[in-house]
């Protein structure tokens, strides 16, 4: 167990993801604001997921971090996924 | 078998406590997650009813609290820059101005509530039971169990956010030791990380 | 943060003396070791009382109508049982006892990564106990759900529920920490040398159930949370009249609690893995095969929840996937056994008691197993749903697989932790009319099962009369061998011989420590070089 370094980032770093955050907000709301019918909700969906890797690979440090981590987060995430399309098989054909 | 000492400090391993911390914020997405599934299997089976019921709710308060999230989030994210520095009084001051947003955010969300029961809506109210549809009872159930879940994570991320700012103050937190400021940093991100989806499956169904 | 002052590595975990005098010196102890004999004796005391609730239930079912009990009674006694057996003994049983015990010194760790969290579990775990009992002795009747909670009776029934979900959910949060304990631990704490192709069958069984506890345990949580709320606000989430569905009740319970099986079972063929090398003085057969199968079923099982739920009312598509998937479970733990019998395979086999253990744990483990592939197939499950042929399944399962296996385990690993040996003709007296009892007792179920007598009833129809007599015959002949097995390890931890280092030539690294184990288990942490290994006969 070698001293594993630490990654210092720098300010400005986090403040561009916050305004790169900021942005897809103002863009999930006006992605929702656009008739799409059943579709609207997987297009906030799909900005909150890009929402959430910025937050997970940068303010959360994945990105600095051992690889496993990120296979981890990866591994729980689809884990989470399989258990909701699992239970969906129940009620979309019931 | 021949044998080794064991290395300096047996006692703290800073990766281990980062570990043990992202173990712990898997059990909470898994917490939420069970709510989640409880929120996708009733909006598929009440598509009108989530979306009448949504108009309820003000975005522009969603909106206004999304952002205060997500900056909290960049300045906890930055006090452990700081603190990386060695600028104990930046440090400091993010992680208070970290604290003054959640406190913010809290009191929006005190007002959004209150707005709710001024129109009679909280569960189990007769107005919610014998007025409305069933799609809307259980948005408006799922919607005060889960805004209600993330405040309490807020309070909770509070609590962890001011023992860290004393021990940064007091020094036993400090760039050797960061753990303690890591893992409320995480915590924070992750309590951002859930808003970031209960924003627009409650505010933005149009 | 430990204070700096040096801990004495001759003094044996039991005679140490820390700051902390007498019964303090065990409930503050942080010790990993001290833990698992907390967890040890408190698991004793609520499994004593979950037997005499089993025992009074075969007691009045020795005959038709009403024995010794009403409905309401018994309602009660097997609600209070399920939750006792489930979430106190079953589910943490070989983790809090034997994985907090083993695993730092299988590993060549001195303790756990958080120590203090260990600590904690157990407070935990205590206070859910409490409470579920606290149901039972306080309020306006002791729960009548059955350990399922199931909605929408869950908060319709006027009995005193809510302590007794709220104890689930503390036992749940004492699970999770545990978990999350043993993988840091197994991640960072590792000797030097061992990697994880070298590390102990039982610590990987450890390490795949603890991912299962992390990720599993939570769903439940949230699940009784939200029965709460349903019985405190009335959200509606679960209550159809509010527009809610009591089946999406079901999916979440058992998204937890099917996975909770794997809990349970997966440490207990992780002991099996460490004593059958061990008496077969052999490497054991197909390593990686069993640290495979132990991730597969630790994975699948996880999709397979669905099967418990095939009467619902859920749709054909869904029924059919659950019923593959749980078929696909059934693979893996094929191979554990083909791995364990093929370790035996022209091996000098020594017959000692934690043999016998392990050999009729895989017995009962194939009945319980190939009962289960009736339940899971379709057409095969409607016909003996909630009959006495589920109970007979899951008890053999989880009381013929978890309990053989930590009897097993306690046997093995005694001399270790209390540095005594048992002796050894009453612990086989034991075993042979624990065994006998066991399967007069639940075998008769099979066939109840199968003719139609419906599980959780006070009563029955007069032609399972036979059957069931010989069925409580059974409970007693088991308890009694229990008695003769507990009396006699507690006899010989006091006065037993003094055990030897390594009374069965086992090769994991807790054989090379003392018996009983210093305070820090290694005064040296053992580094593993390129020829070592766990099972190097």
């Amino acid at each position: 167990m070698e001293k594993e370094k630490h990654h210092i980032v720098p300010y400005k770093v986090y403040f561009f993801i916050l305004l790169a955050l900021i942005t897809l907000t103002f863009m999930s709301i006006g992605i929702t604001q656009i008739n799409l019918g059943g579709y609207s909700v997987l297009g906030a969906l799909i900005f909150s997921t890009i929402k959430s890797v910025l937050v997970l690979t940068w303010f959360m440090h994945l990105k600095f971090d051992q690889p496993f981590l990120r296979f981890m987060v990866g591994f729980v995430a689809l884990v989470f996924l399989a258990v909701i399309f699992i239970t969906f098989l129940d009620y979309y054909f019931r | 078998m021949e044998h080794v000492t064991q290395h300096s400090d047996p006692h703290f391993d800073q990766e281990a406590s980062k570990l043990g911390m992202w173990l712990f914020i898997f059990t909470e997405l898994l917490l939420f997650g069970g709510l989640f599934i409880v929120y996708s299997i009733y909006r598929f089976l009440n598509p009108e009813s989530f979306q009448l019921a949504s108009h309820e709710l003000n975005p522009v308060i969603g909106a206004i609290n999304t952002i205060i999230l997500l900056v909290s989030s960049m300045t906890i994210a930055m006090s452990t820059s700081a603190l990386q520095k060695k600028n104990k009084g930046l440090t400091v001051l993010l992680l208070e101005i970290t604290i003054m947003l959640a406190l913010i955010f809290l009191i929006n969300k005190y007002f959004e509530w209150g707005v709710k029961f001024e129109h009679g809506i909280w569960p189990g109210s007769s107005h919610l039971v014998n007025d409305m549809s069933k799609g809307e009872i259980l948005f408006f159930g799922l919607y005060f169990v889960m805004t209600g879940l993330h405040a309490l994570h807020i309070i909770v991320g509070m609590i962890i956010i001011i023992v860290a700012l004393r021990r940064v103050q007091k020094g036993t937190v400090n760039p050797d030791r960061p753990s303690l400021l890591e893992n409320a940093g995480l915590y924070w991100h992750l309590v951002d990380l859930i808003w970031i989806f209960l924003f627009p499956l409650f505010y933005l169904i149009h | 943060m430990q204070t700096a002052t040096p801990v004495p590595h001759d003094v044996s975990y039991l005679d140490y003396q820390g700051k902390y005098k007498g019964i303090f010196a065990w409930i503050f102890s942080t010790d990993h070791k001290r833990i698992a004999l907390l967890y040890l004796y408190s698991m004793m005391t609520m499994f004593t009382v979950g037997v005499l609730l089993g025992l009074a239930m075969k007691l009045e079912l020795i005959a038709p109508g009403r024995t010794i009990m009403g409905p309401q009674t018994y309602n009660s006694l097997f609600t209070v049982h399920g939750v006792i057996m489930i979430f106190m003994i079953v589910i943490p049983g070989l983790p809090a006892v034997f994985g907090n015990f083993m695993l730092p010194i299988m590993i060549g760790a001195k303790d756990v990564a958080f120590p203090r969290i260990n600590l904690m579990s157990w407070y935990f775990y205590v206070a859910g106990a409490f409470l579920v009992l606290a149901s039972v002795l306080f309020g306006n009747g002791t729960p009548d759900t059955g350990w399922t909670f199931y909605a929408p009776y869950s908060f319709k029934t006027g009995t005193n529920l809510l302590p007794a979900i709220f104890g689930a959910f503390i036992l749940g949060f004492s699970s999770i920490l545990t978990g999350l304990n043993f993988i840091v631990t197994i991640h960072r704490m590792r000797a030097p040398g061992m990697t994880w192709f070298k590390m102990p069958l039982f610590p990987w069984s450890l390490y795949g159930t603890a991912w299962i506890q992390l990720l599993a345990t939570p769903v439940v949580g949230i699940t009784l949370v939200l029965v709460a709320l349903e019985r405190i606000f009335g959200i509606g989430v679960f209550d159809p009249a509010l527009g809610g569905d009591p089946v999406l009740y079901q999916h979440l319970f058992w998204i937890y609690s099917h996975p909770a099986v794997y809990v349970m079972i997966l440490p207990a063929m992780g002991a099996i893995s460490e004593i059958i090398p061990t008496f077969s003085q052999k490497h054991i057969f197909g390593y990686k095969a069993i640290i495979a199968s132990t991730l597969a079923i630790a994975f699948v099982g996880y999709f397979v929840w669905g099967h418990h739920m095939f009467t619902s009312g859920m749709s054909g598509t869904a029924q059919y996937t659950f019923s593959v998937l749980t078929f696909l479970v059934a693979i893996p733990s094929a191979i554990k056994v083909f791995n364990w019998i093929s370790t035996m395979h022209k091996a000098s086999i020594n017959p000692d008691i934690p043999f016998l253990w392990a050999i009729s744990f895989i017995f009962v483990f194939m009945i319980g197993g190939f009962s289960g592939l009736v339940l899971g197939a379709l057409a095969t499950n409607v016909y003996v749903h909630d009959t006495a042929f589920v109970v007979a399944h899951f008890h053999f399962i989880v009381f013929g697989g978890v309990g053989f296996s930590f009897f097993g385990a306690i046997h093995y690993w005694f001399p270790k932790m209390f540095g005594r040996m048992y002796d050894k003709v009453w612990a086989k007296v034991g075993w042979a009319f624990f065994f006998v009892g066991f399967l007069t007792l639940y075998s008769p179920m099979f066939y109840l099962g199968m003719m139609g007598m419906p599980r959780r009833y006070y009563d029955y129809l007069p032609e399972f009369h036979a059957a069931n007599i010989l069925s409580s015959l059974g409970s007693w002949v088991m308890t009694f061998g229990l008695l003769i097995i507990v009396i006699n390890l507690f006899r010989s931890a006091k006065n037993g011989a003094i055990a030897p280092m390594n009374p069965w030539n086992g090769k994991t690294l807790e054989w090379t420590v003392p018996s009983p184990p210093p305070v820090e288990n290694y005064e040296e942490i053992p580094v593993y070089g390129e020829k070592d290994g766990p099972y190097e006969y």
